[in-house]
C-alpha cells in the first residue's frame, strides 16, 4: 500500500441498533427475520391519528453507553422530526434528535488489538478518537425489489437506533477499523448493543477529505455510504484515498458530494453533490415531550461494566500475564468473565489457566463458532483439567484430548475421563526406573553427547522413554531420572 | 318526547326506566337522517344496519345507556371509515384501529352512528373545504355551517345527531358550534387522548363534544378526559366529576374582557348578542373587567405558521405507498408521491402544505417558526396574568355569524379571520366552550355563540359557569325545525 501524499482526516457516523426487547414508540418486538410485517402495529406503520410512545429502556441504554465513553449526559434531551420522503419511511419523516442530543461529546481509545491483524505492528499507540455526540433516531422498513415492483417490509421500521457522530479524528482507513471494532467491543460490554454487521445492527458512513501537507483548512468532505462491512470500510477508504489523490494531482479540484460504495465493482460512484442535498426542514416533534435525563442516568450508572482497557490492565496486573494475553482475554467481556471464574477455581493458578483458555480452549470455541456463553465446559470442569495436566495427572496432549472429550459432550470429570481412556499418568519412580534402564542401556552414545552438553538430546531421550511407557509416564519425572542417572545432577 | 332531538340524559333516564330501548333512538335518527340530512348534508355515512346491531348489545348502567355517537370523520373508530373529508382517503380507508375517545366512549355505551362531513384534514371554517359535499347550515341553507367540525354542529342542531365529537386546532368545533346554535367544548391540550385522531397540528388538535346542552357535553369530556399511555402529550391531571348539577348564580365569578378586541371587527348582530350576553352574566351576580392580551392581535399570523408547519409534516405520510389514494401506473416512487398527492388533496390542504413546507425551511426557520413561538410563549403569559384578575376570558365565539355558501372561499384570509377570538385558546392550550347566546335580527334569525375560556385543566368550573348561563337563558331550547 502506498502511502498517500496528502493529509488524509476521516470522520465516522456509525448507525448502532440499541439492544431493546420493543421498537422505540411502540410495543411491537424487535425481531431478525421475522415474517415480513408481522411485527407492525398502526404506531410503526404510521397510520392516520397514531401517536409515538418513547420506551424509555433505548435511552437508558444510550445513556449507558454516553457514560462508557465519557460523554456528557445532558438534563433534558429533545425529539425532532427530519422530513423527507421514503418509501420505507412510513411517516416520510423520521423521529431523531437534532436540538438536544441524549448524549454529547466523549471519547473512545483505540487499542493495538482494535487494529486489523496485518497492521498492529504499525498501529499508533494511545490514538483517542472524540465524539462529536451520540443521538437516537428510528429506524426504517426494508424494500425489496424485482422486476419494476418494490416490496417493503415494515418490521425494522421504528427499531432504536443510536448514531455516534465522531470529529474527525482518523487519518487512515485502519484507524476507522480500529474505531469501529472498539465501538463494536465497547457497546457489546455494555449490553448496548449486539453491533452484528451482517444482521445490518451496525452501519457507517464515512466522511473522508485530503489536503495537501502545509494546508490548515480541511479539504472538501465526500460522505461514502453503503458500507456494510468493516472490510468494506477499510477498502473504500483506501479507494477513495486513491481516487481523490489522483484527481488531486491532476488539478481536479474535490467538492462536498456523497458517494456510493460498490462493494463488488471496489469503487465508489457519485450520487449527488452539495446543491442537491436535502433540507429536512427539522421540526421539534410535538408529539413527544421532552424526556427528563436524571432518573433513567441513575439507572445507567448501576449498569455501567468495568471497560475493557481497565479489565485489560487488572488481568495483567492480578493475574501475571502478558499485556496481550490480557487483552485478548478482556477482548470479550463473556469470555473474560469465563477465564475469571475458571482462574478462581483452579488452584494450578491464573497463568497457567490463560493459557489454556488462549491456546486450546479459544481455538476449539472458533472452531464450533462458540461465543464464551456457549461453551459446552463450565469454568469449574475447565479448571480441573488444568490442574490434572498441571499437577502432572496427565500430559499434554492427553489434557487436549480430555478437552475434545468434554467439548463433544462428554459430561464426566476430566479425572473420570482420564481414567476411561487409560491416560493416568505414572509419576512412581519404580514404575518407570525400568524403561529409563532400558534406554540408557540402548543409546550410550547420546547419553554421552549428552554429558558433553547437548540439551536437545536430554529431549530426544525423554522421548524414547515415554514411548516405551506408551506415553504414560510423566515426562517431568522421567527427565529427572535421566538426569541423576546420567550423573547430570 | 321527540326521541332525535332530546338531550343525552333525558334519553338515558328513559332507557333506566326501560320506556325506550335505544334501538328506537337509533332508529328515530336513522328516519329523521333520511328525511332531512339530503338537504343538510352533514353525514358521510350512517350505517343503520351495523348501529341496530351493535346497539342490541347496550348496558343500560353504563353513562351512555347504548345511546347513539355521531363521530367526525377524522377520528378513527375501528371498521368504520376515517376519510378526513378528502379523496385521498374516501372509499379508500377503513379505520383500522379505535381512537382512544373511542375506546372510552365505548366502554361508556356509546353506540357509533354517523360520520360526519368536514373541511378537508380539519383545515377550514366553513366545511366548504370538504372533497366529498357541502354541508348547509339548517339555519339557513344558504349559509355555510361553520367548520372544520361543520357536520358535527350541523348535525346536533338538525336533530340528526344527538350528540357529536369533533376535533378543534383553531376553533374547529367552538366556530360552527356558535354557527349552528349548539354548545361546543375544546378541553385544555392534553385533556383528551390524540391518540386516533387524525393529527393536523399536533401541538393544538383536541378533540371534543358537540351538543345542545351544556350537561351533554360535560358526560362526553368526563368519558373521553384522561391520561393515555398512547398519547404523550396527555395530562396526568386527575379528571374531576364534570358534570354541573344545577348553578343558579355566578357570585364572586369575574369574566374578563380582553382589551384588544376590536369592536370594528364584530358584526353589529353579534355585537348586540355579545352585549346582552354580557348583561345577563352581571345580572347573575358575575362581574365583568377589562383584561389585556396583547400578543392575542398576532394569534391568527402565529397560528398560520405553526399549524401549517405541524400539518406539511403530519400529512407526508399520505404519500400513496402504504394506504389511500395511489395514483395510475407510476413510473418512479418520485412521481408516485407528486400525482398520489396532486390528485389526493385539495387546494386548502395544498395551501397549508406549501406554507407550512416554506416556513420550516432552511433559512426561514428563525423568521417564522421561532417568532411564531414566541408569539405563542408570550400569549401564555398574558393569559396567566389574565387569569389572576379574571376567572374566564369572555369574546363573542365568533365576529360574524354563519356567512353565506361560497363567499369566502376566494379569499381564504378573510375565512382565516372567522377564527379571530378562538385561535388564542388553542395557542395556549386553555379549555374553550361557546354556548348559544342569541339571534341575529334578520329575516332568517342566525343563532351566535359566546366564548367562555377558563383556565387549563379548570374544566369543571369553566362548564359551571356555562351551565348558569344556559340554566337562565332560553337559546339552547331554539331549534330551526318545527317541532313534529
Ligand atoms: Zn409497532
Amino acid at each position: 500500500m502506498r502511502m498517500s501524499r496528502y493529509l488524509v482526516t476521516i470522520g465516522l457516523e456509525i448507525h448502532c441498533q440499541v439492544k431493546t426487547a420493543s421498537k422505540m414508540f411502540c410495543s411491537c418486538a424487535v425481531e431478525y427475520g421475522a415474517e415480513p410485517n408481522t411485527r407492525v402495529c398502526p404506531v410503526c406503520l404510521g397510520l392516520p391519528g397514531a401517536l409515538p410512545a418513547l420506551n424509555r429502556e433505548a435511552i437508558r441504554l444510550s445513556i449507558l453507553a454516553g457514560l462508557m465513553f465519557g460523554c456528557r449526559i445532558p438534563e433534558v434531551t429533545t425529539w425532532d422530526r427530519k422530513n423527507y420522503f421514503y418509501p420505507d419511511m412510513p411517516k416520510n419523516y423520521q423521529l431523531s434528535q437534532l436540538h438536544a442530543p441524549v448524549c454529547q461529546g466523549g471519547e473512545v481509545g483505540l487499542d493495538r488489538l482494535h487494529f486489523p491483524n496485518d497492521f498492529q505492528k504499525q498501529a499508533p499507540e494511545g490514538k483517542v478518537v472524540r465524539l462529536d455526540h451520540i443521538h437516537l433516531e428510528e429506524d426504517v422498513g426494508k424494500s425489496t425489489h424485482y422486476e419494476n415492483n418494490s416490496l417493503i417490509d415494515f418490521n425494522r421500521a421504528g427499531t432504536p437506533l443510536m448514531e455516534i457522530v465522531t470529529e474527525p479524528d482518523m487519518e487512515s482507513a485502519e484507524e476507522a477499523v480500529a474505531l469501529l471494532n472498539a465501538l463494536r467491543q465497547n457497546l457489546i460490554y455494555g449490553g448496548v448493543s449486539d453491533a452484528d454487521m451482517e444482521k445490518g445492527q451496525l452501519r457507517c458512513d464515512v466522511n473522508i477529505s485530503l489536503r495537501p501537507p502545509g494546508q490548515k483548512e480541511l479539504g472538501a468532505k465526500i460522505e461514502l455510504k453503503n458500507l456494510n462491512s468493516i472490510s468494506a470500510v477499510r477498502r473504500a477508504i483506501h479507494h477513495e484515498i486513491e481516487r481523490q489523490s489522483a484527481e488531486l494531482d491532476a488539478g481536479i479540484p474535490q467538492v462536498q458530494s456523497t458517494r456510493r460504495w460498490d462493494d463488488d465493482a471496489g469503487e465508489t460512484t457519485l450520487l449527488r453533490t452539495k446543491e442537491d442535498a436535502h433540507d429536512y426542514r427539522y421540526l421539534p416533534d410535538p408529539d413527544l415531550p421532552a424526556v427528563e435525563t436524571a432518573e433513567l442516568l441513575a439507572a445507567a450508572r448501576r449498569d455501567v461494566p468495568e471497560l475493557p482497557h481497565h479489565k485489560r490492565q487488572r488481568f495483567t496486573d492480578a493475574y501475571g500475564i502478558t499485556p496481550y494475553d490480557a487483552g485478548v482475554l478482556a477482548a470479550d467481556r463473556a469470555l473474560a468473565d469465563w477465564f475469571e471464574q475458571a482462574a478462581s477455581a483452579a488452584p494450578a493458578g491464573a497463568k497457567k489457566t490463560a493459557n489454556w483458555v488462549i491456546n486450546e480452549l479459544l481455538a476449539r470455541l472458533n472452531a464450533d463458532s462458540l461465543h464464551a456463553e456457549q461453551c459446552p465446559v463450565s469454568p469449574q470442569r475447565f479448571a480441573a483439567l488444568v490442574d490434572l495436566v498441571s499437577s502432572g495427572g496427565v500430559s499434554q496432549n492427553q489434557g487436549k484430548e480430555i478437552l475434545d472429550a468434554m467439548f463433544a459432550g462428554d459430561a464426566a470429570s476430566p479425572e473420570a475421563i482420564a481414567a476411561a481412556r487409560g491416560f493416568e499418568q505414572v509419576s512412581d519412580s519404580s514404575s518407570i526406573e525400568p524403561f529409563v534402564d532400558q534406554v540408557l542401556a540402548e543409546f550410550p552414545d547420546k547419553v554421552e553427547e549428552w554429558k558433553q552438553g547437548n540439551a536437545k538430546v536430554g529431549n530426544w531421550l525423554t522421548g524414547q522413554v515415554m514411548r516405551h511407557s506408551k506415553g504414560k509416564a510423566n515426562p517431568r519425572v522421567v527427565s529427572e531420572m535421566l538426569r541423576s542417572r546420567a550423573g547430570l545432577e | 318526547m321527540d326521541l332525535s332531538t332530546a338531550s343525552l340524559f333525558s334519553l338515558r333516564d328513559l332507557i333506566r326506566r326501560k320506556e325506550i330501548h335505544p334501538r328506537e333512538v337509533v332508529t328515530a335518527l336513522a328516519e329523521r337522517i333520511a328525511a332531512r340530512d339530503s338537504g343538510t348534508r352533514a353525514f358521510l355515512q350512517a350505517d343503520t344496519e351495523r348501529a341496530l346491531a351493535e346497539v342490541e348489545n347496550f348496558d343500560p348502567e353504563t353513562p351512555l345507556a347504548g345511546l347513539p355517537i355521531a363521530i367526525k370523520d377524522n377520528i378513527n373508530v375501528l371498521g368504520h371509515p376515517c376519510s378526513c373529508g378528502s379523496r385521498f382517503l374516501a372509499g379508500k380507508y377503513t379505520a383500522p384501529y379505535d381512537a382512544t375517545a373511542a375506546v372510552r366512549l365505548r366502554r361508556a355505551g356509546a353506540t357509533f352512528f354517523g360520520r360526519l362531513n368536514m373541511d378537508e384534514f380539519a383545515m377550514g371554517s366553513s366545511t366548504e373545504n370538504s372533497a366529498l359535499q357541502a354541508t348547509t347550515n339548517p339555519w339557513d341553507p344558504t349559509r355555510v355551517p361553520g367548520g372544520s367540525s361543520g357536520g358535527s354542529a350541523a348535525a346536533v342542531a338538525d336533530g340528526t345527531a344527538l350528540a357529536a365529537l369533533g376535533s378543534d386546532t383553531g376553533g374547529s368545533i367552538r366556530q360552527p358550534a356558535s354557527f349552528c346554535g349548539v354548545v361546543g367544548m375544546k378541553p385544555t391540550y392534553g385533556r383528551v387522548s390524540r391518540y386516533g385522531l387524525v393529527a393536523y397540528a399536533s401541538s393544538l388538535d383536541q378533540i371534543g363534544p358537540l351538543s345542545r346542552t351544556v350537561d351533554d357535553a360535560a358526560l362526553l369530556l368526563e368519558i373521553m378526559a384522561g391520561h393515555d399511555p398512547h398519547d404523550s402529550t396527555s395530562a396526568r391531571e386527575p379528571v374531576d366529576s364534570l358534570v354541573p348539577g344545577s348553578v343558579e348564580d355566578l357570585k364572586g365569578i369575574t369574566f374578563g374582557i380582553p382589551r384588544e378586541m376590536d369592536r370594528e371587527a364584530v358584526a353589529p348582530s353579534v355585537l348586540k348578542v355579545f352585549d346582552e350576553a354580557c348583561d345577563h352574566l352581571r345580572s347573575l351576580g358575575a362581574e365583568l373587567c377589562d383584561v389585556d392580551l396583547p400578543a392575542s392581535t398576532h394569534a391568527v399570523a402565529a397560528y398560520y405558521v405553526i399549524a401549517p408547519a405541524e400539518a406539511s409534516t403530519n400529512l407526508a405520510r399520505f404519500d400513496g405507498v402504504r394506504y389511500g389514494l395511489r395514483c395510475e401506473s407510476p413510473a418512479d416512487t418520485l412521481d408516485l408521491h407528486t400525482r398520489s398527492r396532486e390528485g389526493g388533496f385539495g387546494p386548502e390542504v395544498k395551501r397549508r402544505i406549501l406554507l407550512g413546507t416554506f416556513v420550516l425551511s432552511s433559512g426561514f426557520y428563525d423568521a417564522y417558526y421561532q417568532t411564531a413561538l414566541k408569539v405563542r410563549s408570550l400569549l401564555r403569559r398574558e393569559y396567566a396574568t389574565a387569569f389572576s384578575r379574571a376567572d374566564f376570558i369572555l369574546t363573542p365565539t365568533a365576529p360574524e355569524p354563519a356567512f353565506p355558501l361560497g363567499d369566502r372561499t376566494s379569499d381564504p384570509v378573510s375565512m382565516y379571520l372567522s377564527d379571530l377570538f378562538t385561535i388564542p385558546a388553542n395557542l395556549a392550550g386553555l379549555p374553550s366552550i361557546s354556548v348559544p347566546a342569541g339571534f341575529t335580527v334578520d329575516e332568517r334569525p342566525l343563532p351566535v355563540g359566546i366564548q367562555i375560556t377558563g383556565r387549563a385543566f379548570a374544566e369543571a368550573s369553566l362548564l359551571r359557569a356555562a351551565k348558569a348561563y344556559e340554566s337562565t337563558t332560553p337559546w339552547h331550547q331554539q331549534f330551526p325545525y318545527k317541532e313534529d
